[in-house]
């Protein structure tokens, strides 16, 4: 009950505030027209449409924020600000004259404001008149002359009539608040017919995106296979080196002194035995086998077992996911259990993972501390950059005192369904 | 003894098959895949089998879920699983079907010949081999572990490895009466019941772990 009202309330307030905003954009586009008549004029011109268009820019862009804010998300549009572009450059003044966004924005600032201050007129004219049929009764009661009505009541004559103004101006006193938030959205969405990115922009925005993402993506992979590479030469390549060596001492030892050569032998199944080690820890950090052998699922109960808290694990994936899917999900996971261990103090902890309409959910739980910031070098950062080169996204919810949680989507398909039978383990 | 291997890589499964022949064990069949392993083992009826985890046509733990399915249909069948890598949970999985020997080892212990023959034996004989790995990653994890000394934790390990009092003493370097009295003071603190039965106590313990 109280809910709507506040609802209502604050859109009414809104709409004001857009009254106000709008009544800006007269002047703003005053200035640009008068930037883009000055064109010709040397030094000036092509300093003045930047400036101008800036200020434009600032006005819609909050336009924008404030759409998204009823609901109706609106994004920038703009092409990305080229290299060197000086204030009163030609770099920046083709940046800004050739960007449809620029000339998009003008169109709207005339229309906006229509719009704008009609909506808000509305909007805020209803609550009024209600208010003023609740408050102004004993006003038509006593004047009751029968030159005055209010609502459906014309003209006032009797106190019966002038009490009837109680009713109606709290019924249209609630349905002028019920409307505000309403008169917002339309507000908004005529916003986002002229302000929101064309197709050609979004797909240009798309771009951007996947350039970050694919740069980020191959600097990872570089710098994974540094460090296969660096492990492999420093590590396996060097113990079998050694290894070659004392079998091959073993075998020139072997007539002349056979239990010189029976140490080197063992030595040598030792070496082989560390080697193996090594190998396997190497093995699991680029590809856990029980990943490839099990699926999503498996692996991460396998290594849920592992982990010093209980954790419980729900996994319900109708099938297996692509390789190179499975492997960004497990890692995120893996990660983000690794955090949960290490800083969140927590007693236990939970994964829930689901697959519906094209995306995977991943649901990291825990009874810790709370208080986890993505900021704080805690390897979140990192998880969301994984998940990143797949268009997967990671929310993060710790308030202090917690629970922690942390919901992390992947779009992707499944490829074969499922072919592993499940044991009863427990 | 009769003794059927899985194993695909070619080199593996030669190494098996000459070591188990040194120790005088009869290699009734070896297969390289996991469709093929189901059918051998029911002709062959062997005592013992030996399986790696990872066969084709998947590539995934076929070896695994054959021994599993195996053991259902021959009940009591000793298996000893070979892998690259251990994993507790396949460990729970292979401790969770009924009754009969149960091994399941890193394939790098069968460069330890002498050790790996005796868990092939102790398998077939109905008994535990449990890769020390595997232990090591259970004790790991589990913090009434506390309340046990070193020495006893020590021997707790060796225990759920499947090894019997006197290969425990042997291996610790001291005498079987001081095991089987770190043994009851482990069974106690632990609130497990006593068995006289070295095997049914193996299985206790591992169970205890792995909850």
């Amino acid at each position: 009950m109280g809910q709507w009202i506040r609802r209502g309330v604050r859109a009414v307030l809104a709409g004001v505030a857009a009254i106000g905003l709008a009544v800006t954009n007269i002047p703003l586009l005053a200035v640009a027209v008068v930037a883009l008549i000055l064109i010709p004029v040397p030094f000036l011109g092509m300093a003045l449409v930047p400036w101008a268009m800036a200020l434009v820019r600032a006005r819609v862009n909050l336009e924008r924020r404030l759409a998204s804010r009823t609901g109706v998300p609106v994004a920038r549009p703009y092409h990305p600000r080229p290299e060197r572009a000086v204030p009163g450059g030609w770099r920046r003044f083709r940046w800004i004259v050739t960007d449809p966004a620029t000339w998009r924005d003008l169109a709207w600032l005339v229309p906006g404001a229509i719009i704008g201050i009609a909506l808000g007129a509305i909007s805020l004219a209803i609550p009024l008149y209600g208010l003023a049929g609740l408050t102004l009764t004993p006003l038509w009661i006593w004047l009751g002359t029968g030159w005055y009505g209010y609502g459906a009541t014309w003209s006032i004559d009797t106190f019966g009539e002038g009490l009837l103004c109680l009713p109606q101006g709290a019924a249209i006193l609630a349905g002028g608040l019920w409307l505000a938030p309403w008169l917002r959205r339309v507000d908004a969405s005529f916003a986002r017919l002229l302000l929101a990115p064309t197709r050609a922009a979004e797909l240009r925005l798309r771009v951007t995106q996947l350039t970050v993402t694919r740069a980020d993506t191959v600097d990872a992979q570089a710098a994974e296979l540094r460090r296969i590479e660096r492990d492999l030469h420093d590590g396996i390549q060097a113990r079998l080196v050694s290894l070659g060596m004392m079998i091959g001492l073993a075998d020139e030892l072997i007539d002349r002194n056979p239990t010189a050569a029976h140490e080197m032998l063992a030595e040598a199944r030792e070496s082989s035995g560390t080697a193996l080690v090594e190998l396997r820890h190497l093995v699991r950090g680029i590809h856990p086998p029980v990943l490839a052998e099990r699926g999503l699922g498996g692996a991460v109960r396998a290594l849920a077992l592992s982990l010093p808290i209980p954790i419980t694990v729900d996994a319900d994936l109708p099938g297996r996911l692509d390789t190179p899917v499975e492997s960004a999900a497990y890692f995120a996971v893996a990660e983000t259990l690794t955090n949960l261990v290490r800083h969140s103090r927590a007693h236990s902890g939970s994964v829930a993972l689901r697959y519906a309409d094209g995306t995977l959910t991943m649901v990291v739980t825990d009874d810790g501390a709370g208080g986890a910031d993505p900021a704080a070098g805690t390897g979140l950062r990192g998880i969301e950059r994984r998940l990143a080169a797949f268009d997967g996204t990671m929310a993060l919810s710790s308030p202090s005192g917690g629970p922690t949680v942390i919901t992390m989507e992947l779009p992707c398909a499944l490829s074969s369904p499922k072919t592993m039978h499940s044991f009863a383990t427990d | 003894m009769r003794v059927v291997i899985a194993e695909d890589h070619a080199l593996l499964r030669d190494g098996l098959t000459r070591i188990l022949r040194a120790f005088d064990f009869d290699v009734v069949a070896s297969v390289d895949n996991g469709p093929a392993l189901l059918p051998a083992l029911i002709t062959h009826r062997p005592q013992v089998a030996v399986i790696d985890v990872r066969l084709p046509p998947t590539f995934t733990d076929e070896g695994l879920q054959a021994a599993i399915a195996a053991r259902s249909q021959i009940p009591g069948l000793p298996i000893l699983v070979l892998s690259q890598h251990v994993e507790p949970m396949y460990a729970r999985e292979l401790l969770s079907t009924p009754h009969g020997g149960v091994g399941y080892f890193l394939k790098d212990r069968v460069s330890n010949v002498g050790e790996f023959v005796d868990a092939v034996r102790r398998v077939a004989a109905g008994g535990t081999a449990m890769d020390p790995e595997v232990i090591s990653q259970l004790l790991a994890r589990r913090e009434p572990l506390a309340v046990l000394t070193a020495r006893e934790r020590e021997v707790l390990g060796e225990m759920a490895e499947g090894r019997s009092n006197a290969a425990i003493a042997t291996k610790l370097r001291i005498t079987e009466k001081a095991v089987s009295k770190h043994i009851n003071n482990i069974l106690t603190k632990l609130d497990m019941p006593p068995s006289e039965d070295d095997n049914r106590r193996v299985l206790a313990v591992l169970a205890y772990l792995n909850a």
